[in-house]
């Protein structure tokens, strides 16, 4: 279908003088590009998750280092839906290059802050402005110059903990926690907090529409982005080597791997179970961590789409040559350079094809924090199972920003090191192997680490033409035989990754299907949708290749729904190929602007379809 | 490892192997080819310098040349991987394996043309490898198109005559500071065998760049890279020897005023006796003269032209355990229940 905005209807009818709406509203803070925001957005969102407050907080910056525009939009949603909405109820103007767009864009009935000096453009009747002497304040700090920026961001916390009533002890608890051992930041913070906060208690009359109000739907959790979950997952999963090329939105999984590797895996002496290389670009990264997974070590890489394209040939090499790496492809915007920093869900078909002639490979596809630390240890040992390029497909809004998630759980199964000959077992098969005999007939062969001391442990590793021994063949018999075995490992596969979750409804009218960071929006839309009578089944798809469990569920129902954040419907398109006979029931749901999907787009697309369907 | 029985007559090295040991496959390549000759020669320096075949991995790019690791060390894992990537293989296994003897073989397009920015960026991490470049200025595989190291005004079949200067592996090498850099020619085995076994005890990359005659597509009257011009114009700069760290020689006789000893981070000595001038192969810059004055003459120096054995390697730098990292039991690998229960702790 055409991918269009749908107008949405303000969902906040709140006005000043009723009573506040409660745990339901969005926030945006819009700054300017490198004016420090960032701790006191973070500050404010954690304040309102330890307030027991399901909360979600996405950044949504330029290709800048600074000057630009920057938006921080917070979700507090006492239902738990944390999926972006299209606007905002509450918005912190503390840029003057946007704030015309700004205000245009707030909901009606929302409210504004803005420093005081900042000329207001026409006035919209339906939005409470609020007025702040944000300069004086920070004056009164009695801040360096350097740090005025930073101070003046807190003055926005202590206005909107006023205005929201958020308990100052939370923003306290928030502020030691990013300024952690840093006292002297902290009392400079939180003293601005206070005095902000008293001067609207003292000076601001008209009370605001919304409030926070504490509840107990966080408890145990805590926030976090899934970038930092992916690299504890890998450091968990026994990762050993990481070479890697900066690219956003992927660079910070390396950046925490290298935060944390020191802490978790070092002897008593300081020496390093691992290592990490920065290469010169992404066919060295690839090379390097192929080559280190041809030694037999757990080696993955990080990256984002043109980094992908850089991989490719080295991708179909390890196909070939069935040797263990790890990509996680944390998914922007594209083609070509595209938008660096926003997000899309749109390098499914590249991913699961990646690199000239035939060839699959297994993609694992997280839509949590939770799923992002599990994968990091799932793909290594899927990779050293299978001897094969693993990629897992998150994405910026997953990768980059804050969600609440449980506590990791300790990984339950030994690491899976997959079918290594040793030098011992070499002797008691008498040297009798073949590096691509298909032993146990799940398409997946044996192999030796170079250094194994067995004179009869060597083979020949080649991305050209290869028999069973491995020796160079141009036989056909031996191309069809190899590459047929490849497909059958790729079947065994179906069996082994993360299986979809599938809530079933029985005499649903549509199923939807959805994977990704996606999965955000979807518990709301089938809400919304329910609402208007239409009632839904989801499955969402957690890997590929596709399986059986999806062919039952298109099976089960006469529509379904696609919903995926790209505009080609990439997954839709496999899924059809994956079901020829029933591809006719999936409708692709498909959009790409560079912001996650928003609930009620997606239920307005679901709705229209239905209304066509069912006049 | 486990061998096969020799009679006591056939001679064995230290560790007890057969020449034949180190044999490969038989060759595929033309008849005459210099990477033949070259094969040859790891297979005695691998004996000579009792390397243990199961320790080395050989690594190679795309090519003539990187198909070549088939016809030597039949009983090493290979990976003949891809075009100009040779670098970011050995890269990563040496890198997780510091106990692995590597042993890379590529071309001059594959190192000169399609692979100059890893060639450069693994000299620059100093990763621990013998790096052999079979360099014959033209692509065979593809019959006989140009690369970066094709003389100025050779002529191809298709396309007419080469107009852009070539580039000097060795002088790359030593501007990317590498702590090894060799040149010499397939047409020389002992030379070329002398160097390799130094190049093996050498710690970081060792770059040997060998003119390699490519007899089909290049070995015409008037290329610098034909085994007549070789022979004619080979100038070695120095007789060269090597020592290894356990043999006896090792103080037998001592320098005169026309032997130079270099001593290895393992012991051993490359000695260097002097032929018609004076050279000093520790000294960079003039390495760099050397080879920026010869380029306007008619020389081809061949020998030792640079060595510098205190540079770090890559792995010496990351601070790594000192068993392989692919050794490292599963303990080691994955942290305690403690750990994770203390970072859940952290983040609330």
């Amino acid at each position: 279908m055409t991918a269009t905005d749908v107008p949405v209807q303000p969902t906040a009818d709140a006005i000043v003088g009723h009573a506040p709406l409660c745990n339901d509203f969005s926030l945006t803070v819009a700054t300017v590009n490198g004016s420090g925001s960032q701790s006191a957005n973070n500050t404010l969102l954690r304040a309102i998750h330890t307030m027991g407050v399901p909360v979600s907080g996405k950044n949504i910056f330029p290709s800048n280092i600074q000057g630009l525009p920057t938006w921080f939009t917070m979700r507090v949603n006492r239902d738990g839906y944390l999926a972006r909405t299209e606007q905002a109820q509450i918005l912190v103007a503390m840029n003057r290059a946007s704030l015309h767009d700004d205000i245009r864009e707030l909901a009606s009935g929302g409210i504004c802050l803005y420093p005081v000096d900042f000329p207001l453009p026409t006035r919209r009747e339906d939005v409470t402005y609020y007025p702040i002497p944000v300069d004086e304040l920070v004056k009164q700090s009695g801040v360096e110059n350097r740090l005025k920026p930073y101070v003046a961001n807190m003055v926005s916390v202590g206005v909107l903990a006023y205005l929201l009533r958020i308990d100052l002890k939370n923003i306290e608890e928030a502020l030691s926690y990013y300024f952690s051992g840093k006292q002297k930041a902290l009392a400079l913070n939180y003293g601005t907090v206070k005095e902000a906060h008293n001067w609207a208690m003292t000076t601001i009359a008209t009370q605001a529409p919304y409030r926070v109000e504490r509840m107990a739907a966080t408890d145990g959790t805590f926030l976090l982005d899934g970038n930092c979950a992916a690299a504890l997952g890998a450091i968990f999963g026994g990762v050993q080597f990481v070479a890697w090329y900066p690219i956003t939105p992927s660079t910070s999984i390396v950046d925490n791997l290298s935060e944390y590797l020191p802490e978790l895996r070092r002897e008593a002496d300081g020496a390093a179970t691992y290592s990490i290389v920065q290469a010169e670009d992404e066919l060295a990264v690839m090379g390097m961590v192929v080559g280190a997974g041809w030694a037999g070590a757990r080696a993955m890489t990080a990256t984002s789409g043109p980094g992908l394209s850089l991989m490719a040939e080295f991708a179909g090499y390890a196909y070939f040559a069935e040797i263990p790496v790890v990509i996680w492809d944390v998914q922007r915007m594209g083609p070509s350079t595209g938008l660096p920093t926003r997000v899309a869900q749109d390098d499914i078909l590249a991913a699961y094809t990646l690199g000239h002639g035939d060839g699959r490979h297994v993609c694992l596809i997280p839509a949590t924090i939770a799923e992002c630390f599990e994968y990091g240890g799932t793909a290594l040992d899927l990779a050293e199972r299978l001897q094969t390029v693993v990629i897992v497909l998150s994405d910026l809004d997953l990768g980059m920003n804050l969600w609440p998630t449980p506590p990791f759980e300790y990984p339950d199964r030994p690491l899976d090191r997959g079918k290594v000959l040793s030098a011992e077992e070499l002797t008691r098969l008498q040297g009798a192997w073949q590096r691509y005999a298909d032993v146990d007939g799940d398409g997946i062969c044996y192999r030796t680490l170079p250094g194994t001391p067995h004179q009869k442990a060597a083979y020949f590793t080649r991305g050209t033409g290869h028999n069973e021994a491995a020796a160079y063949s141009e036989r056909p018999e031996d191309w069809s035989a190899n590459l047929s075995r490849l497909a059958k490992k790729h079947d065994h596969a179906r069996k082994l990754v993360p299986a979809p979750v599938i809530d079933q409804v029985a005499g649903a009218d549509i199923g939807l299907i959805a994977y990704g960071s996606t999965d955000a929006a979807m518990q709301e839309v089938r809400d919304l949708l329910a609402a208007t009578g239409i009632r839904s089944s989801y499955l969402r798809l957690r890997a590929l290749p596709l399986e059986s469990r999806l062919t039952d569920f298109i099976s089960a129902h006469r529509r379904i729904y696609v919903v995926e954040n790209n505009l080609d419907g990439q997954m839709h398109g496999l899924i059809q190929l994956h079901c020829p006979t029933t591809a006719g029931r999936l409708t692709s749901i498909a959009k790409c602007d560079g912001l996650p999907l928003t609930p009620h787009w997606i239920c307005e697309c679901l709705v229209a379809c239905e209304t066509k369907e069912t006049p | 490892m486990t061998t096969t029985t020799t009679p006591e007559t056939v001679p064995v090295n230290r560790i007890g192997l057969h020449k034949s040991d180190y044999q490969g496959a038989s060759s595929t390549l033309c008849n005459g080819c210099g990477h033949y000759s070259i094969a040859n020669v790891i297979v005695g320096a691998a004996y000579e310098s009792s390397l243990d075949p199961t320790r080395i991995a050989k690594i190679s790019g795309i090519g003539c040349s990187s198909k070549s690791p088939a016809y030597f060390l039949g009983s090493s894992h290979s990976i003949n991987g891809l075009h100009g990537r040779m670098p970011s293989l050995a890269t990563g296994a040496t890198t997780v394996n510091r106990e692995l003897i590597a042993i890379g073989v590529s071309g001059d397009g594959d190192t000169g043309s399609i692979g100059l920015g890893q060639f450069k960026h693994l000299l620059r991490r100093n990763v621990d490898m013998v790096y052999i470049i079979e360099n014959n200025g033209v692509y065979g595989l593809t019959k006989g198109q140009l690369s970066a190291t094709a003389d100025l005004g050779q002529k191809i079949r298709h396309g007419g005559v080469n107009h852009i200067p070539p580039l000097d592996l060795c002088m790359e090498a030593l501007i990317a500071g590498c702590g090894f850099v060799a040149r010499s020619f397939a047409g020389d085995s002992r030379q070329l065998q002398t160097l390799l076994k130094a190049a093996f005890a050498h710690r970081g990359t060792a770059v040997l760049n060998v003119l390699s005659p490519c007899v089909t597509f290049n070995n015409g009257e008037g290329s610098t890279k034909s085994y007549l011009w070789g022979k004619e114009h080979d100038l070695p700069l120095h007789e060269i020897s090597f020592i290894p760290l356990d043999h006896e020689e090792i103080h037998a006789e001592y320098a005169t005023g026309d032997i130079r000893d270099v001593t290895l981070h393992d012991g051993s000595i490359i000695r260097l006796k002097k032929t018609a001038s004076e050279y000093d192969p520790t000294n960079r810059l003039a390495a760099m003269t050397l080879l920026e004055e010869e380029r306007s003459g008619q020389h081809f120096t061949t020998g030792l032209l640079y060595i510098n054995e205190e540079r770090q390697t890559l792995v010496e730098q990351e601070q790594m355990v000192a068993l392989p990292l692919v050794q490292l039991p599963p303990e080691k690998l994955r942290p305690p229940r403690e750990a994770l229960e203390r970072l859940n702790a952290r983040f609330r």
